[in-house]
């Protein structure tokens, strides 16, 4: 009993100890953030001598001539469009998978598999090859496009997510409103859309922190300042950075991570359950 | 309505209801592989005509020393960070599937690096722990050890960037949670009856009940090291690190396809990725045929 309770405490003392070091980096990130420049690498103290509030006006300006404010606008517009897309596409091509059964479905679907799997940068350079053909650079149609059509971020991955969802939910539901005259489309959109909304959440949130995150397709597709997301005007500062605004830096830092930590945090139970129902990529 | 009809019904509906789909995987998955096996055998440069050049791009790949040190630091990256994420998702699984309380806040601890991705800030702040006169040596120094330069030395600044990959262990834990509490309490219940040990409880049910999840995320996370980019991309400026330390093939790819344009070249190494990557899913997939495959 005594052997027992020592381990226990050990175990918790250990997982604990652990948690903290995963956090540390962050912690200390929410820190630098409102460091003095000068202190930021260098201190090793976890706390700021003086707190400055104002690393967050200067990094609010750190890419002139523009502000946060707009690469803020540009992400949101980029990333809500690729989410509405998301959501959609997966609705649609996931419910043929669950419960249409037409001619070739299972080549379809391990074409489906096929695409979860194909890394997608091997396919970067001809991607921006065409799209530069059809002068898509400096737009967010190589974003939008490719996940109206089920292939971008996550594209192969959402539609498993939902149509594995649509399966579970019960067959006599769709059955009995085709018997009263539903069409497909109201089958779907009155029946198979407000039931299978926990997976639609799930969907809307790896979409959303996937496309955000999306670094390598924003950095060769926007070249113009104007069109410039949070991570890519959150590169030019570092690029820029000699030791007199490093605080500003991490303030900024700190703002381009709160969006998805917020949602985290709102949407939690959605999150854990869409990684365990079915895997996943990150 | 006859079952011919039915069934032109359905495939009518479900042709309708994928067609979108389908253009897509046409368009930008199908077509750009096919395009870029056409392009690897060209001089292409985005401005002039492509004019067919044969096997000069792949012959001219298996002279180039960058290459090879490309393929050798991603290798390294991949045998380094991989089992390390996976072996510490599992250990953490583990211990949180033994009836802790507040499982719930641990869970959420371990999976907020997970869910800063590779977000170009967790790139600089990863830059600002680990520089030379950074926040890690100074803590070291704090307890009597002399930090390293860990992103300026060739031998620890890819070490560096694996350990932040380690760091983002949380999505494959949780991968493995959901594993475990889908094993049945009543084979624990009747291997105790047959008088089963601890040990023998855990290497006859716990780890054939949680193969699928160790597949998965073994596949998924190998595919995703291959195409490691956005943080050695930020932290080493697009450059390769220190003497090329740093070098993973998909930066070498970058810096080939969009600072020298390239085209044709990068897609020759655009191919070679994909042939690595399918052939080290396809050699992970024998591997656990043949050794994993015991019980069933």
């Amino acid at each position: 009993m005594n052997r027992k309770m020592v381990t226990t405490v050990l175990i918790y003392l250990l997982i604990s100890l652990l948690g903290l070091i995963m956090l540390y980096p962050l912690i200390w990130m929410i820190f630098a953030a409102l460091k003095p420049s000068s202190e930021v690498l260098t201190s090793a103290s976890l706390l700021p001598s003086q707190f400055r509030f104002d690393n967050f006006a200067a990094g609010w300006r750190l890419v002139r001539p523009y502000t946060f404010g707009k690469f803020f606008m540009n992400t949101f517009f980029l990333v809500l469009s690729c989410v509405v897309c998301s959501l959609v596409t997966s609705l649609f091509t996931g419910y043929a998978f669950a419960r249409v059964s037409f001619r070739f479905k299972s080549f379809w679907f391990s074409i489906l598999f096929l695409t979860i799997m194909l890394p997608a940068t091997t396919t970067l350079v001809s991607r921006y090859v065409i799209f530069s053909k059809i002068g898509w650079l400096n737009t967010y149609l190589p974003f939008i496009i490719p996940t109206a059509l089920g292939v971008g971020n996550g594209g192969g991955f959402f539609i498993y997510l939902v149509a594995q969802f649509i399966k579970g939910i019960p067959k006599e539901l769709d059955e009995a409103a085709k018997i009263d005259g539903c069409s497909t489309l109201g089958i779907i959109v009155r029946i198979i859309f407000p039931l299978c909304k926990p997976s639609l959440f799930s969907v809307a949130i790896f979409a959303f922190m996937w496309n955000w995150d999306d670094f390598q397709n924003q950095l060769i597709y926007l070249t113009r300042v104007d069109l410039y997301t949070v991570a890519l005007a959150m590169r030019t500062t570092i690029d820029a950075t000699g030791a007199d605004n490093w605080g500003a830096v991490m303030a900024m830092s700190l703002c381009s991570v709160m969006p998805a930590i917020i949602m985290f945090f709102c949407l939690q139970n959605y999150f854990v359950d869409g990684v365990s129902t079915s895997g996943l990529k990150g | 309505m006859s079952r011919k009809k039915i069934q032109s019904r359905a495939n009518l509906i479900g042709y309708v209801l994928i067609s979108p789909w389908i253009i897509g995987i046409l368009c930008f998955q199908i077509w750009p592989i096919i395009h870029s096996f056409l392009m690897s055998f060209t001089n292409y440069n985005l401005i002039n005509i492509p004019s067919f050049i044969g096997l000069e791009n792949y012959t001219k790949m298996f002279r180039d020393d960058i290459f090879y040190q490309a393929v050798k630091v991603t290798f390294k990256y991949v045998f380094i960070a991989v089992p390390a994420k996976i072996i510490f998702a599992l250990c953490i699984a583990l211990i949180l599937n033994m009836k802790i309380k507040g499982i719930g806040i641990y869970r959420t601890v371990y999976y907020i690096p997970s869910i800063l991705g590779s977000s170009i800030a967790v790139a600089i702040l990863w830059k600002a722990l680990f520089v030379k006169d950074g926040v890690i040596n100074a803590l070291l120094a704090r307890i009597g050890i002399e930090g390293a330069s860990w992103l300026g030395n060739p031998k620890y600044a890819l070490f560096t960037i694996s350990l932040l990959t380690v760091w983002q262990f949380g999505s494959s834990m949780v991968v493995f949670l959901a594993g475990l509490k889908q094993i049945p309490s009543s084979l624990y219940e009747a291997a105790s009856v047959d008088g089963a040990g601890k040990i023998a409880k855990f290497i006859h049910i716990t780890i054939p009940g949680i193969m699928p999840m160790m597949s998965f995320n073994i596949l998924m996370q190998t595919i995703n090291a291959f195409q490691m980019f956005a943080a050695p991309y930020t932290i080493f400026n697009g450059r390769g690190g220190p003497i090329n330390s740093v070098m993973l093939y998909v930066i070498y790819l970058y810096q080939h396809a969009f600072k020298y344009f390239n085209v044709g070249y990068a897609s020759t190494l655009s191919w070679t990725l994909l042939v690595l990557i399918a052939g080290t899913a396809l050699t992970l997939h024998l591997i656990e045929k043949k050794f994993l495959n015991f019980d069933d």
